[in-house]
């Protein structure tokens, strides 16, 4: 099962699986996670002698896998995890990365910011309690932030008999949650993270549950339909030119393709300008490669001399995203101060900065209910909200359902240069 | 829909040069940290592809214990050499006799903390505004919740509680006079990553990480090697060994595995097979179990 005993070499076209994990304390999330890595085999010896250690320590009598993640001291005095913490493990088909977040209405901000680069989200949910207002409120986070992929785990079958009528009842009551959320893939598994049960190995405890476990699922989900292949889109990051004697003439633009399948010859036109020019080539240091995708990092040179910098987008002359000044997003505020009504603040999209003002709050979502709330304007640490921006020039941008590099922004307070807000653009 | 699939390998490279790139646009000042270990090469050869043609704009920066394997320096010079890159080297020697630092005493005496001051004092002296570093996030607990891009405000400090949400790839890299960023592009690489990445780029990296015959003593479980400054206890005695460096830091501090691996076919199956983590192996993370994150607070690298 796990890489540990495999010969790596053979492993070098793994793919990547970017996961998040909602829940709170309570759930065993943390349990859950230190069970897949210790299946997996992914905790070495060290750790694990720190782990009982630990474990002694707080007077435990089993090894206690929740104290794997709990990573800065703070957070282990005060036995929460505050903020969000990356954790890594491989088996021969997949490597994973774990954002694990605590999940909490107070860590709203956590979990979005573990949301925005996962594939796939894991909710727990406590058998015995079965959905309630944090599955919803979990379960919308990974809707808004657009993961593809939701895995509801009903955790602790084992305090429930393994019975599966209390399974059967979870997923009947998620239903009504699944349409309102418009949530493509969700699937649902019974485990029990103490005990291992249908996590890494099978359940022998549950015979009526017949499909995948919990890893095999993350070893097999269909990812790569996850990009934007639709959308060709080219933000320029960095202007290489090398000013030395062999490559006297060279000047490159570098990036991360955004969005599509790019191929030399296709005709291009440079925003914010509208230039019209070739794709002579894409170059690598390895290389000219004769096609690039989501998320090769390359640098495209044309075929004209243009005057472009950086926050510029190549894009196809008959494919060009939206141009606007005007945006209308769904904001996650970030901030230890509220979102001020006219307020001005430095906005980043793609690789462009530029400055932008709060014209409009539209309405407040309330994530537990789901009800929108368009009486109270004022919007807070942690709280979601529909608004509109103005900004100081137009930028170039798509749907974040569409796209979520270009349809994303990110609100940054002019004052202390903190991040305060988190935008998909509508 | 074609499979326009990408390997992890890959897709951990596409994010590395995105983030160099972004240091690149993003600082007026940057340096890359240099240490002669496989990270500092593998993060240097991922700066020569950020801005290939172009050689590396900006130079790399030792903090030179004056501990160091005398193999390392010899293959930093020449890599610089060959690639055209620059280095600044600064000594913990001429922080210790300026009388900024003090050396630690007694057998345990290490140079590896001492480095944090002369590593501050080489960012205020050159403006650095940006040090990009090679740090991993599965390398330690406290390292588990850094950042890509990581504040520290005008005393080097990181402060854990006040770090920025970062979303997306979109990196906030504003700051006031005087602070500075830490940046880790290799934050989601493993152990194993960077070495299937040697393996698959055939990067080179000194022997020292291949076999060799050594003179090594054991301490605590940690095999250490023979050096001028090191002193050994009483029941501690030298024996000549099979050994490869697993990291190679400060010798002080830095253990040695015995293994026989001399290719690294032979290492990345080591690797896979290892039942300890890298820093299992370094002495200065023993001390207590916060230890990597006290450092930190303080500016370490």
């Amino acid at each position: 099962m796990s890489s540990v005993e495999n010969p790596a070499p053979g492993y070098l076209d793994m793919e990547l699986l970017r996961f998040t994990t909602a829940g709170s304390v309570d759930d065993g999330k943390s349990t859950l996670i230190g069970r897949l890595l210790y299946d997996s085999k992914a905790i070495f010896e060290d750790q694990m002698e720190q782990l009982e250690m630990a474990s002694e320590r707080r007077g435990e009598e089993q090894v206690n896998l929740a104290l794997l993640t709990d990573g800065l001291r703070a957070e282990r005095e005060q036995g929460i995890t505050i903020d969000v913490a990356y954790r890594y493990f491989a088996t021969p088909k997949r490597k994973f990365i774990i954002a694990d977040t605590p999940g909490h209405v107070q860590y709203t901000r956590n979990m979005v910011t573990g949301a925005s680069t996962a594939n796939l989200a894991i909710i727990l949910v406590d058998a015995r309690h079965g959905v309630l207002e944090q599955t919803i409120r979990h379960s919308y986070i990974a809707s808004l932030l657009g993961i593809p992929h939701i895995l509801i785990c009903v955790n602790k079958m084992d305090l429930t008999e393994y019975k599966e009528e209390v399974f059967e009842d979870v997923k009947k009551q998620f239903v009504p949650f699944k349409e309102i959320l418009n949530i493509g893939d969700v699937r649902f598994i019974p485990i029990s993270a103490l005990n291992g049960d249908n996590v890494v190995d099978r359940s022998k405890n549950m015979d009526w549950y017949s499909g995948a476990t919990l890893l095999e699922i993350l070893e097999t989900i269909n990812i790569r339909s996850d990009a934007d292949f639709v959308n060709p889109r080219f933000p320029v990051q960095y202007v290489i030119r090398p000013q030395r004697d062999e490559y006297h003439d060279y000047r490159g633009y570098a990036g991360r393709i955004a969005g599509g399948v790019w191929k030399p010859g296709v005709k291009v036109a440079v925003l914010p300008g509208g230039i019209e020019s070739t794709l002579e080539s894409i170059d690598t240091m390895t290389g000219e490669l004769s096609e690039a995708y989501p998320p090769q990092s390359v640098t495209f040179r044309l075929a004209h001399d243009i005057d472009i910098s950086r926050g510029d987008m190549i894009v196809p002359v008959d494919q060009k995203p939206n141009v606007g000044q005007e945006i209308d997003l769904m904001v996650c505020w970030l901030g230890e101060n509220p979102m001020v009504m006219g307020g001005k603040y430095v906005i980043r999209h793609t690789t462009a900065e530029l400055r932008g003002i709060i014209r409009e709050v539209v309405y407040k979502m309330d994530i537990n209910t789901l009800e929108e709330n368009r009486d109270d304007k004022s919007v807070v640490l942690n709280e979601i909200a529909r608004i509109r921006i103005k900004t100081s020039k137009p930028i170039f941008y798509d749907s974040y359902k569409d796209n979520h590099i270009t349809g994303s922004i990110i609100i940054i307070d002019e004052a202390t240069n903190n991040t305060v807000g988190a935008g998909m653009i509508l | 829909m074609t499979d326009y699939s990408i390997t992890h390998l890959r897709e951990l490279e596409a994010e590395a040069i995105y983030v160099i790139r972004e240091v690149g646009a993003q600082f007026e000042k940057p340096t890359l940290l240099f240490s002669g270990g496989k990270d500092s090469i593998v993060m240097y050869h991922l700066a020569r592809k950020a801005f290939w043609p172009q050689v590396v704009p900006f130079p790399c920066l030792h903090i030179d214990t004056g501990h160091n394997f005398e193999e390392t320096l010899k293959f930093r010079d020449e890599l610089m050499e060959s690639t055209g890159g620059r280095v600044i080297v600064r000594l913990v020697q001429d922080s210790i006799d300026a009388g900024k630092a003090v050396e630690e005493t007694g057998v345990n005496a290490s140079r590896n903390v001492l480095q944090t001051i002369t590593l501050l004092d080489a960012i205020e002296e050159f403006k650095f505004d940006a040090a990009l570093g090679g740090g991993r996030r599965d390398e330690e607990k406290a390292r588990a919740k850094e950042r890509f891009f990581s504040h520290r405000d005008d005393f080097g400090q990181w402060d854990p509680k006040n770090q920025r949400p970062e979303l997306w790839n979109i990196f906030n890299g504003k700051k006031h006079m005087g602070e500075h960023f830490r940046v880790f592009p290799l934050s989601n690489w493993t152990e194993m990553d960077v070495w299937q990445y040697i393996y698959l780029e055939e990067i080179d990296i000194p022997n020292l990480y291949y076999t060799h015959k050594r003179e090594v003593f054991n301490r605590d479980g940690v095999w250490l090697a023979k050096a001028p400054f090191m002193q050994l206890k009483e029941s501690e005695a030298y024996e000549l060994k099979d050994v490869r460096c697993r990291t190679i830091g400060d010798i002080s501090c830095t253990g040695l595995t015995l293994s026989s691996a001399d290719s690294l076919e032979d290492i990345i199956q080591e690797v896979a097979a290892a039942r300890s983590t890298e820093r299992g192996g370094r002495y200065d993370d023993k001390r207590s179990e916060a230890a990597m994150e006290d450092r930190k607070k303080e500016g370490y690298f």
